[in-house]
């Protein structure tokens, strides 16, 4: 789709303006000019070849003696259809043909060349194929005159303009609407084209009856137009379609799309023959069936527009005609149709019938009733001037438009206050003549009518005051600060307790991840530690990708993985992300920090001063973060068996802050991974919930401490913690630390035993200890300790 | 009589010190002239047979040769530790050259850095960070935006919807400027940023990512100017792209704002000369924005005669790629090799 600046000179005088200053103009203007096209190619001429003769050394080259004007030149050529007389398109020396192609004096087989005779296809104005290739050189008329551009006696010097646009102004992909932005900046007026035509006297209402069923019609219009000659369309038709990409058929086909191209309204034809006398516009009902165009079956429904005969559906309004009601090389009497839909159904059914055209991508979008009558006119002008038809006098309505014109005020006070521009009165003034908007001037206030043309301009004067800045230019904006109170910004809700905790991870050694919210069917239960019910898309793109995740963990383990498999040997990741879920028809969200870790800390690659990562290291990273938060003595780590599946149930721990399950940690399941790798999640909106006072100094004990050790031999799998509370149940305030100081299992003690070592420090910051006061609490301990545990003391 | 022993005493203090290289050879002579029968200590008991007279010379002599033998000692001694310092030191010696220990410290990710940096310049202008749900409502993502269903800008962010259409994946972080004006009823001014995750129903590849980070900025007071903004944006460029950056609006569309603009840096990779990453046009677009749109003002419950605004928006990822020289998209989503994540192990600015 690109926009041809010969079409537009039909309605701007553009042709003294530098075409890439122009585009320049119009991208700053905000319609923008991707690319600029230029078919015209210097140092191409018109020749005439005056003689020629084979070449000497060849069998198919010849030998030209060619009058371009101010010289004759003698240029060799190997083409089938050379000949004496011809008039040509020379390429002299200096002449740049596509892919680079310099033409340049040359000798071919000792015979000197002066320049190329050229094809079109060479020129890249044809589609290099068998067909053009075969016809060798571009035959001109003898009406050509010699010396002057063969691209212009062709007919095919053109620039072209593609657009990039923004989705309101769509409408400048159409020749006519483009042409009044570049009237616009260029301050000149717009030369709308010819809708003239005669009429035959019959009447289209005695002819036609129509039917509108449906309020998602505004507007439609039907004209007939007979006796139409169907043949190839003049040349400028053609060519000023395929510089739109639209494929030429037949002088009546092209026509309706050549009105598209200039207007932005489609139209449909109908064979009037085929369709009768009666017009029925109503919603398919479910289920309905119709054969379009492609001869595909395809399924209607009630969202669906048709037009139909009043039995059979003709066409699925504004997407696409049905097989047998369209126009054929046999067609004689067309039934014109120019309407406008309701943009909704035009988009739900184009895009469910995967049907998008450029008929009905221009449907979609708000049309102009002023433009949808003047392309139906400017139709039976052309079908009148280039198909031969006699057109039927009047037009078969139905119109619900509303044509009250839309006025805005708006005032230069409001225009500069908006802009931070300087502008006067009289530079508004110019812009709206410049944009063709009637105004008003009266009381300080511009009385703007918004063009029906533009349908993008809402009725508000900010939506005038946008016209008026981005044609004034942008540039002239002074850049300023808001005068406004000056104060603190800072972060709402949870957000700084979150980078806190991102921060710690951070100082700890993990490296911050990003992964994707959506997951796949096969990952969407994995790590379900009290999951809710997962979100799913109505319309995934893939299939890893359809699930709303409600644990971290699956990505980063995959993570975690792929990293060991690159063969480092310290990999600590973390995540925080959002979580979501449904519940009760409402749709929760938790904050999550996950994490994983799995190798060395602090490596060095050529001693063995490494710590292996286990179990009691993300142990410690947890606890890290807790005392870091301020819950000391506030929570337990212990063994769960209430996990999900993916952690080993032997190796893990659930994480409970104030009695409230906040998350858990453990190694990962060998059903996993052979790898030993530790993850943990934890909610931190459920942690942050958890409050903590601020510092409070204590002053460090002046008495001396009082130290003890002992060793219990226990069963093994009791948990160390229990026999610390109760340690701690039985000495009271007096004992301090706990510390364990060494584990044994082995061929001294029982196999079914452990002997656990702790060091327990007594002291009391207000006085000395008594040897007599701490051997009682330790006597105490002991004996409170054999006597739950069945423990024995171990010797020294 | 005395005397001589005196002197011979002198005489073989001048030569013992020599040649001594270990501290028990030096407290060996220590014993042997100043311990309890040493060759010095046992001069004090002469004294009965020096005559009165000489008593006080004897003993001015005695204690001359005490203070010799200990300066010599306390000079051999010191020299002895020196050497044995200096020996300990050779000893001690490693090279120093072969590699340190790693001491792990994580690194940000890249997109979060890019946010810090914005979220710390527009704080301290003024505007706090607020955020919203990554799934909400087509009312607040869409509809009270300005954008109905229907509406042809909708096209633009082919969006995922979940269970019918009334809830879906945000497609931008606007959402939360809505809810923000919601709450504060069209009584108090606002300024905001909102950083935070949107989707999209784009294939990801090099440039387009399902997934993906805006951040937008709502600014609602009284008599704000397009000027304003420009200002703003200004400051924002600037801070990211170092204060050599010129910037210019281009017209543009958003359904939300009303005029809407392109944000353009020059380029800093050419400085507006044209090169590869500007595309030859010496400007890079690095945002959107304009001005808050009256209908979108009066949808959330201000009073557009009273109240008018700015609001602005960047994608975070498209900063990210253009500041650290990354061409593909998916850098910040998959791939994260260690090795990628370490280079933003560094400060900057």
């Amino acid at each position: 789709m690109a926009i041809s600046l010969k079409w537009i000179n039909d309605f701007v005088d553009i042709t003294n303006e530098d075409k890439i200053e122009l585009a320049n103009k119009i991208t700053k203007s905000g319609i923008n000019v991707e690319k600029v096209t230029t078919t015209n190619i210097p140092n191409l001429v018109i020749g005439h070849i005056l003689e020629c003769s084979m070449h000497p050394d060849s069998d198919h080259l010849h030998v030209c003696q060619v009058d371009v004007g101010n010289a004759t030149l003698q240029i060799v050529c190997g083409a089938s259809n050379v000949r004496k007389d011809l008039k040509v398109i020379v390429a002299l020396p200096g002449a740049i043909l596509p892919g680079d192609f310099e033409i340049k004096k040359s000798t071919i087989r000792g015979v000197e060349s002066n320049g190329m005779i050229c094809a079109l296809f060479e020129l890249g104005l044809e589609e290099k194929i068998e067909e053009t290739y075969n016809k060798g050189i571009t035959e001109l008329g003898s009406d050509a005159i010699v010396g002057e551009n063969p691209l212009d006696y062709l007919g095919l010097n053109d620039t072209t303009y593609e657009l990039d646009l923004n989705p309101n102004r769509t409408d400048c992909n159409n020749h006519l609407p483009f042409a009044y932005e570049v009237a616009a900046v260029l301050g000149k007026e717009v030369k709308e084209p010819d809708i003239s035509f005669k009429e035959i006297n019959e009447d289209v209402n005695d002819l036609v009856k129509l039917d509108v069923t449906t309020n998602n019609v505004s507007m439609y219009n039907l004209m007939i137009a007979k006796d139409v000659t169907i043949k190839e369309s003049p040349d400028f038709i053609k060519q000023r379609l395929e510089v739109a990409g639209v494929r030429s058929i037949n002088n009546v086909v092209d026509i309706s799309n050549y009105v598209m191209l200039e207007y932005g309204q489609p139209l449909h034809f109908f064979d009037k023959d085929v369709v009768g006398d009666a017009i029925v516009v109503r919603m398919a009902q479910d289920g309905e069936k119709i054969i379009t165009l492609d001869k595909e079956e395809r399924d209607l429904t009630k969202d669906d527009i048709i037009i139909s005969d009043g039995k059979t559906p003709l066409c699925v309004a504004g997407v696409m005609g049905g097989l047998n009601s369209g126009i054929t090389d046999n067609t004689k009497n067309i039934l014109i149709e120019a309407a406008i839909f309701n943009p909704y159904n035009i988009r739900y059914t184009s895009l469910r019938l995967n049907l998008r055209s450029e008929a009905s991508l221009r449907l979609e979008k708000p049309l102009s009733y002023e433009y949808c009558l003047k392309a139906l006119k400017r139709a039976c002008h052309l079908l009148e001037k280039y198909a031969d038809a006699k057109i039927v006098k009047g037009i078969v309505t139905y119109d619900k438009v509303d044509k009250k014109p839309k006025v805005v005020d708006v005032t230069l006070q409001d225009t500069n206050a908006i802009l931070g521009m300087e502008l006067t009165n009289q530079d508004i003034k110019n812009i709206l003549t410049s944009l063709g908007f009637a105004y008003e001037y009266k009381n300080d206030t511009f009385k703007v009518t918004i063009p029906n043309r533009r349908q993008d301009i809402y009725l508000q004067k900010e939506d005038i005051i946008e016209e008026i800045g981005r044609l004034y230019g942008y540039d002239n904006i002074k850049p300023t600060l808001p005068k406004i109170t000056t104060k603190k910004g800072e972060y709402r809700d949870n957000i700084n307790f979150r980078k806190i905790i991102s921060k710690r991870m951070r100082s700890l050694g993990f490296n911050e991840l990003r992964t994707y919210t959506l997951i796949g069917e096969d990952e969407k239960d994995k790590y379900n530690y009290n999951f809710g019910t997962t979100i799913k898309l109505n319309r995934p793109m893939l299939k890893e990708r359809s699930y709303v995740r409600q644990s971290l963990l699956s990505s980063l383990v995959d993570i975690t993985k792929y990293n060991l498999n690159k063969k480092y040997n310290e990999v600590l990741l973390y995540e925080i992300a959002n979580v979501y879920w449904e519940e009760n028809d409402e749709y929760m969200e938790d904050t999550k920090l996950a994490f994983t870790l799995s190798g060395n800390y602090l490596m060095n690659t050529w001693n063995n001063n490494v710590y292996k990562m286990d179990f009691y290291f993300i142990k410690g990273i947890v606890e890290n973060i807790l005392d870091f938060l301020g819950l000391s003595n506030r929570y337990s780590l212990e063994l769960s068996s209430n996990l999900p599946k993916e952690i080993h149930p032997k190796i893990n721990s659930e994480i409970i802050v104030d009695n409230e399950h906040i998350g858990y940690f453990g190694k990962l399941h060998p059903s996993i991974t052979k790898e030993d790798i530790y993850v943990c999640e934890i909610s931190l909106t459920k942690l942050i919930n958890h409050k903590t006072n601020d510092v409070k100094y204590q002053e460090i004990n002046k008495y001396p401490v009082v130290e003890k050790d002992v060793a219990f031999i226990v069963d093994k799998d009791t948990p160390s913690i229990e026999i610390q509370k109760d340690i701690k149940r039985a000495a009271g305030k007096l004992l301090t630390e706990i510390k364990v100081f060494d584990i044994y299992t082995g061929d001294k003690i029982d196999k079914n035993k452990k002997s656990i070592a702790y060091n327990l420090t007594f002291e009391d910051n207000t006085r000395t200890l008594t040897e007599e006061e701490v051997m009682e609490k330790f006597n105490k301990i002991i004996s409170k300790i054999i006597e739950k545990y069945h423990a024995e003391l171990r010797d020294k | 009589m005395y005397k001589d022993k005196i002197e011979e005493i002198n005489e073989e203090l001048k030569s013992v010190f020599t040649n001594i290289d270990k501290e028990q050879t030096l407290e060996n002579i220590k014993v042997e002239y100043m311990g309890k029968n040493g060759k010095i200590s046992t001069l004090n008991s002469m004294i009965r047979e020096v005559p009165n007279e000489e008593k006080k010379e004897f003993g001015m002599a005695v204690n001359n040769l005490r203070n010799t033998f200990n300066e010599l000692y306390s000079k051999i001694k010191e020299e002895l530790e020196n050497k044995e310092i200096n020996e300990k030191l050779n000893n001690e010696a490693i090279d120093v050259t072969l590699p340190a220990t790693y001491i792990p410290v994580g690194a940000a990710h890249p997109i979060e850095r890019i946010i810090e940096t914005l979220e710390n310049l527009l704080m301290s202008m003024g505007y706090d960070v607020v955020e919203g749900p990554e799934v909400e409502k087509d009312l607040y993502n869409f509809e009270l935006l300005n954008l109905p269903k229907g509406h042809p800008a909708r096209d633009a962010q082919d969006t995922f919807y979940i269970k019918g259409e009334e809830y879906l994946l945000r497609s931008q972080t606007s959402p939360v400027q809505v809810r923000e004006m919601l709450a504060n009823k069209g009584e108090r001014p606002i300024r905001i940023i909102c950083p935070g995750k949107t989707y999209r129903r784009d294939e990801d590849d090099a440039t387009h990512s399902h997934q993906f980070t805006q951040m937008e900025g709502l600014l609602v007071d009284k008599n704000i100017t397009l000027g304003d903004l420009k200002g703003t944006f200004e400051e924002v460029a600037k801070k990211l792209f170092g204060s050599g950056r010129e910037t210019r609006f281009r017209p543009s569309y958003y359904p939300f704002t009303e005029p809407s603009v392109e944000m353009d840096i020059s380029c800093f990779n050419c400085n507006g000369k044209g090169c590869n990453i500007c595309k030859g046009t010496g400007w890079i677009t690095v945002g959107g924005a304009g001005m808050v749109n009256p209908i979108v003002l009066k949808n959330c419950g201000y009073d557009p005669n009273n109240w008018n605004g700015f609001a602005f928006g960047f994608g975070i990822e498209r900063l990210a790629m253009l500041k650290y020289g990354i061409n593909d998209i998916r850098v910040f989503y998959v791939n994260h090799d260690l090795k990628t994540l370490k280079q933003f192990n560094r400060r900057e600015y």
